[in-house]
């Protein structure tokens, strides 16, 4: 994990308690949240949860009902969205179709009345950053779609922001553009040193590109940690299920087990330990750099395995129907807490 | 050559046919007319005016034509008056239709989609009652012993009745009122279509409210703005009922002036170069209205 910063430094972001509804629908409930300086922190979640209206409540779009947003210490609760150290870049991209490249990342430093001559540069320094000088008298409608979103970065970073919003910025690209992209902006944090808050419903997006994460669920964080930890130690059935897929068991003490599709080993021979699981193979799903066996198990219940293309050699030709055994080493379950 | 692209090709002709047919026959031979008329003199008779050719002199016809009556219009102060406050009165009507009308097409493109129909229905019904019914309503209203002047009067605003009708106020107020849907409605239609997340990413960048209007909102609804500036000029420039009822005799207005060369003097001459300098004059600002839609539509 890179730069994780340091524990007890004061967080860039504070949300406390916020609540938000859209009439009698509550969007996001009682969210209390802390988001560290330069870090790459990512809401995710299904259509619905609040990530996005969370989002809005940072820039100021939405008003919270409850509770207050603290940026770098101040309160921001009741600061319109043009005085906040925060700048967004939106899922639509939102480039004014009226003005050029240039006027588009120009807008910002106009509004704050700076120097013609400090304005030209900065706008040239900021295109020149996503090699987008040479594109600078050009409305946006002779743009491409990779070109708008670069003309959008740099008309949000050029007022340097504490913080940088990002909704879905990747949405409206083709997934192999959206790969590159994704490189690119985790590798432009670094490069400026600023927070970004980014919004996605994508996990692998998510997983890829966040130094944090918080998974949101009906308006409220289901958990927050880094990839890493919400991958290998979800709490809940909900985070386990929405990073990759998992295996779950429920035990007679009340609890559930998780066991990643990759720790699950397949054998035809008993194996010797201790809680191996009997099935019988339904189908095996090639991915090129994996297999995917989908199990059963004796109680109908279906059990996923993820084998490398060795040790589905190891095991020899399966076909549908055959009997094998299941297990994986303790240390690799994981106890879901909630 | 496929059967359906053959048909649509016929078909294509038929309009296309039916539609030079009609603009030939309605606007261009009745436009040649009077644009004949305009060049000669008039006289007693029927018809009251000159040929245009005549053949009474040998093998081939004289050209009769003469520009005397665009010279009269240009010389008489009493058609370069009724030319100069008929572009004041058109100019400023259209400026107060839009002060009153952008706010209206405004609220309606942000109202709850459900509302907007209503709203819209709202500015439209007035116009499925006759023009003519509606400006003499107005006369009702603005009559010295009308309900506006009886209201002012029960409320204490004013003593004795105000001189309302007859006036060049009644006249500005008879086209606004008129012509206000002409400038909702286009300016609506751009408002409708613009994209609001625009507006919020100006306030992102720092933009107050007003500053994201100025910067963003007032530009993209220009070529709203303008064809409804225009839709308005234009039929103000020639209306002729409106200052006929509702203005005084100190109104002057073409349309106006144009009617009683025609009726009243029967000079048809001076009446059709009358009707080709307004034409010209309206010419220009169409003109403009159509480059700015199209322009319009490539930027969009």
């Amino acid at each position: 994990m890179i730069d994780r910063p340091a524990r007890g430094a004061a967080p860039v972001i504070a949300i406390e308690g916020v609540a938000k509804s859209f009439g009698a629908v509550p969007a996001v409930a009682g969210v209390t949240l802390d988001i560290a300086r330069g870090d790459f922190f990512c809401l995710v979640g299904a259509s619905g949860s609040g990530k996005t209206t969370l989002l809005r409540l940072i820039a100021g779009f939405e008003a919270p009902d409850e509770g207050r947003i603290l940026i770098d210490g101040e309160d921001m609760t009741n600061r319109p969205p043009y005085a906040r150290p925060v700048n967004m870049m939106f899922q639509s991209y939102a480039l004014f179709p009226h003005l050029s490249v240039a006027d588009n990342v120009g807008f910002g430093l106009e509004e704050e009345r700076r120097p013609r001559a400090e304005i030209r540069e900065r706008v040239a320094a900021a295109l020149d950053l996503f090699d987008m000088g040479s594109l600078a008298a050009r409305k946006p409608h002779q743009l491409s779609g990779g070109q708008r979103q670069r003309v959008a970065l740099a008309r949000a970073l050029v007022k340097n922001p504490k913080i940088l919003l990002l909704d879905e910025p990747l949405a409206a690209l083709d997934k192999k553009l959206r790969e590159r992209a994704q490189l690119e902006l985790v590798a432009l944090r670094e490069r400026v040193g600023i927070t970004f808050v980014m919004v996605t419903h994508d996990q692998e997006e998510a997983m890829s590109m966040a130094t944090h994460i918080a998974l949101m669920r009906d308006g409220a964080l289901c958990q927050v940690g880094t990839p890493r930890e919400l991958y290998d130690a979800p709490q809940s059935r909900f985070a386990a299920d929405f990073f990759g897929a998992a295996n779950l068991f429920d035990e007679t003490a009340g609890r559930t087990v998780m066991v990643r599709p990759e720790q699950m080993m397949v054998s035809r021979a008993h194996p010797s330990r201790t809680g191996v699981l009997a099935a019988s193979l339904a189908n095996v799903v090639f991915l090129g750099n994996a297999y995917v066996c989908h199990c059963a198990l004796d109680s109908g219940k279906a059990v996923q395995a993820r084998l490398s293309p060795a040790d589905m050699a190891a095991l020899g030709a399966l076909s549908a129907g055959d009997r094998v055994y299941l297990s994986w080493d303790p240390a690799a379950a994981r106890v879901l807490t909630s | 050559m496929t059967m359906a692209a053959g048909e649509a090709r016929g078909l294509r002709r038929v309009i296309l046919g039916t539609t030079t047919t009609w603009l030939a026959l309605f606007t261009l031979a009745p436009f040649l007319i009077v644009l004949a008329i305009s060049l000669v003199e008039s006289r007693f008779g029927v018809p009251p005016y000159e040929p245009l050719f005549a053949w009474s002199k040998g093998l081939w016809p004289v050209f009769n034509g003469t520009l005397a009556n665009y010279a009269t219009l240009l010389t008489d102060p009493l058609y370069l008056e009724a030319f100069g406050s008929s572009l004041r009165i058109a100019a400023t009507s259209a400026l107060i239709t839009l002060t009153i009308a952008y706010p209206m097409a405004y609220a309606i493109a942000r109202a709850r989609a459900e509302w907007r129909f209503g709203l819209l229905m709202m500015i439209i019904l007035p116009f499925w009652t006759s023009f003519l019914i509606r400006v003499y309503a107005w006369m009702e209203l603005l009559n010295a012993n009308g309900l506006i002047n009886a209201l002012l009067i029960k409320l204490g605003v004013i003593d004795a009745p105000l001189t309302l009708l007859n006036t060049e106020f009644a006249v500005h107020l008879g086209i606004v009122y008129s012509y206000l849907p002409f400038m909702v409605l286009p300016i609506y239609a751009v408002l409708e279509r613009m994209d609001w997340t625009l507006l919020e990413a100006a306030q992102d960048l720092g933009a107050g409210p007003f500053s994201a209007f100025r910067r963003v909102t007032l530009p993209l609804s220009l070529p709203g703005i303008i064809a409804g500036l225009l839709l308005v000029f234009i039929p103000a420039l020639g209306e002729f009922i409106i200052p006929d009822l509702l203005g005084g005799p100190g109104t002057l207005m073409l349309g106006h002036v144009l009617w009683t060369e025609f009726f009243n003097n029967h000079d048809w001459p001076l009446a059709s170069a009358l009707a080709v300098s307004l034409l010209v004059l309206v010419l220009t600002p169409a003109a403009l209205l159509y480059r700015t839609l199209r322009r319009a539509e490539v930027t969009s």
